[in-house]
């Protein structure tokens, strides 16, 4: 039987390897995830079987509670899963990934408090024994599971329960609940001090065999994933989404081993290492290190730096009809999509216009900034479920050269992946960040829904050129006016 | 049971295995990999379902329910929504099926 358990771990292992690689091609990547499904399920069924389960005297009862938490949690999680917006998925994955978190987090608990349970038990005999100059029984928690079992527990319960509470506010914020970026003065200091304190009791309960420090462990890493979470600025959240997922394999890695688990050390690890590099990459891209996100709460203090104070002009408006035929004569489109496009769920009417213009003979191209939307590659999935094909959708680097060629391009609520100050003025909290070089084409019209300033809260010279025309109001009906206005030609 | 230096190369093997998937994927599909990431650690399942197995009185019963309860969470809606966003990747010669939006 032990056997069999063991290589279906094995086998599931491959399979989440196999299905994570085919997951990096788009042709493959359906097949990937119903792969690492397999996997899944198989490893969830053979579990049922191992030893650890059948041979508790309270087996039954431990069953059905598997039972009935798997209904619970993997039901609610079917149903939102199945009904959420494309446009909420960034949230949802920090809720499931917060999720995971906490149950690697709570796998520590169990296995804390089981240990200390044990020394507790212990200490009456031992109490005896010492008269005779004998200790039966371990006296430290550390001593009871062994010193590489407890630090590893120790610091997945730390990195699980950061991960957790951290994934919750992050999804509060995205999901409009949590507005604040101020929590207390100070706050850099507070959560340094934290820590500290914080890996004074991991110590603590590494050392003595008492209940009330690893409760007041587990407090204080609730609360400093919240401090953390609460100053990043909604700019650098998928970068933190990221780094919570590459957290949460590693405390599921570090659980594994814990439990003498393969299947979740090889899971864990895998998760933990290739988000780690998907974090940098978007922080690369953002022009941020990760350690700035953490540290700084970008677009709250910052928001005064880089105004226009060399006003090159005023905002331009301009009426839909104008534009409409501005790019049904144009011979090439590009379409720059952001968050705002996602909020107004422009992106079935946005392909009406796309199919439109391609009829006409216009040639339409889609641009995605690497960090457009709420996470690298939002864009995309938006724009696949309107049903544009993928070849039609430019990467950053692909595009960049040709802007010089196109018509009209069309800044859909995005701001500031177009802004230029990025390019040019060193005092601007984006300078570094690569840009689509919109500015650079004969036209460009940004549909927006007021003049206010972006998510990053900084002014955009762009809006504000020669070469470029404002057509406010909410994307959905922008471009559907838009779509009259081509239709009507 | 892995011992300690056994462990250590799976963690070495693993981690560069990770890096690896990810160091060659297109912009694209960065949501859906991170996504899909995230179903795999739902993995932690089967550790919930141990450390419930394990579990010898209320309180460690109540901890290791919850323990259930949220790994199942993270591998079901990892799964759910990885899968809703893949199956929208295609390419233009197939024409999409449904033009009508909402």
């Amino acid at each position: 039987m032990n056997l069999l358990i063991q290589a279906s771990y094995f086998l599931a292992a491959v399979l989440f390897i196999l299905g994570l690689k085919q997951m990096s091609s788009p042709v493959t990547a359906r097949r990937g995830i119903q792969w690492a499904g397999a996997g899944m399920v198989l490893a969830t069924l053979v579990t049922f079987m191992s030893h650890e389960l059948t041979d508790n005297p309270q087996a039954m009862t431990n069953y059905i509670l598997i039972i009935v938490a798997i209904a619970i949690g993997g039901g609610y999680a079917w149903v939102s899963g199945k009904k959420v917006a494309m446009t909420d998925m960034p949230q949802m994955i920090a809720m499931y990934n917060g999720m995971g978190g906490g149950a690697a987090a709570t796998i520590a608990a169990v296995e804390l408090l089981k240990a200390q349970g044990e020394v507790a038990a212990g200490q009456n005999t031992n109490a005896l024994l010492g008269n005779v100059g004998l200790s039966a029984h371990p006296e430290t928690i550390a001593q009871a599971m062994g010193i590489d079992i407890t630090i590893l527990a120790i610091l997945g319960a730390i990195i699980g329960t950061i991960a957790f509470s951290g994934s919750i506010i992050a999804w509060a914020k995205l999901d409009g609940r949590l507005n604040t970026n101020k929590l207390l003065p100070q706050q850099q200091l507070i959560n340094l001090v934290l820590a500290v304190v914080l890996i004074g009791f991991a110590v603590t309960v590494y050392f003595t065999n008492e209940l009330m420090p690893i409760l007041v462990f587990f407090a204080l890493a609730l609360v400093l994933g919240v401090f953390i979470t609460v100053p990043v600025g909604g700019a650098d959240m998928p970068v933190i989404i990221s780094l919570f997922n590459a957290l949460t394999g590693l405390a599921v890695g570090f659980e594994g081993y814990v439990l003498g688990n393969a299947a979740m050390i090889i899971a864990g690890t895998v998760v933990g290492s290739a988000g780690s590099l998907l974090t940098h990459l978007m922080a690369k891209a953002m022009n941020r290190s990760v350690s700035n996100v953490f540290f700084s709460g970008f677009g709250t203090n910052t928001a005064a730096a880089g105004q226009g104070d060399e006003s090159g002009g005023s905002m331009k408006e301009v009426q839909a009809q104008d534009v409409g035929i501005m790019m049904a004569y144009a011979s090439q489109v590009v379409i720059i999509p952001g968050y705002g496009m996602a909020v107004a769920q422009a992106q079935h009417k946005v392909w009406e216009l796309t199919q439109l213009l391609t009829d006409k003979g216009v040639k339409v191209k889609f641009a995605i900034h690497p960090v457009a939307g709420r996470m690298p590659g939002h864009m995309n999935v938006l724009l696949a479920e309107a049903g544009v094909p993928y070849d039609l959708i430019y990467d950053m680097e692909d595009i960049n050269s040709d802007f010089g060629n196109t018509t009209v391009t069309l800044v859909i609520g995005a701001n500031d992946v177009v802004n230029p100050a990025a390019k040019k003025d060193p005092s601007s909290p984006l300078f570094g960040m690569p840009i689509l070089n919109a500015e650079e084409s004969e036209n460009v019209i940004v549909i927006k829904r007021g003049r206010g300033t972006g998510f990053s809260g900084v002014e955009n010279p762009l809006f504000l050129l020669d070469n470029t025309r404002m057509l406010f109001g909410d994307g959905q009906k922008a471009v559907n006016e838009l779509i009259q206005a081509v239709k009507e030609l | 049971m892995i011992e300690g230096l056994a462990a250590l190369y799976i963690f070495m093997l693993a981690g560069f295995t990770g890096y690896e998937i990810i160091s060659k994927v297109p912009v694209i599909l960065h949501t859906p990999l991170m996504s899909g990431s995230n179903f795999v650690h739902g993995i932690v399942l089967v550790g919930a379902m141990i450390a419930l197995g394990i579990a010898e009185n209320t309180t460690q019963q109540a901890i290791g329910f919850v323990a259930v309860l949220l790994a199942a969470g993270n591998a079901v809606g990892g799964y759910v929504v990885t899968e809703r966003m893949l199956e929208m990747f295609k390419p233009s010669d197939k024409k999409p099926a449904n033009q009508e939006n909402k």
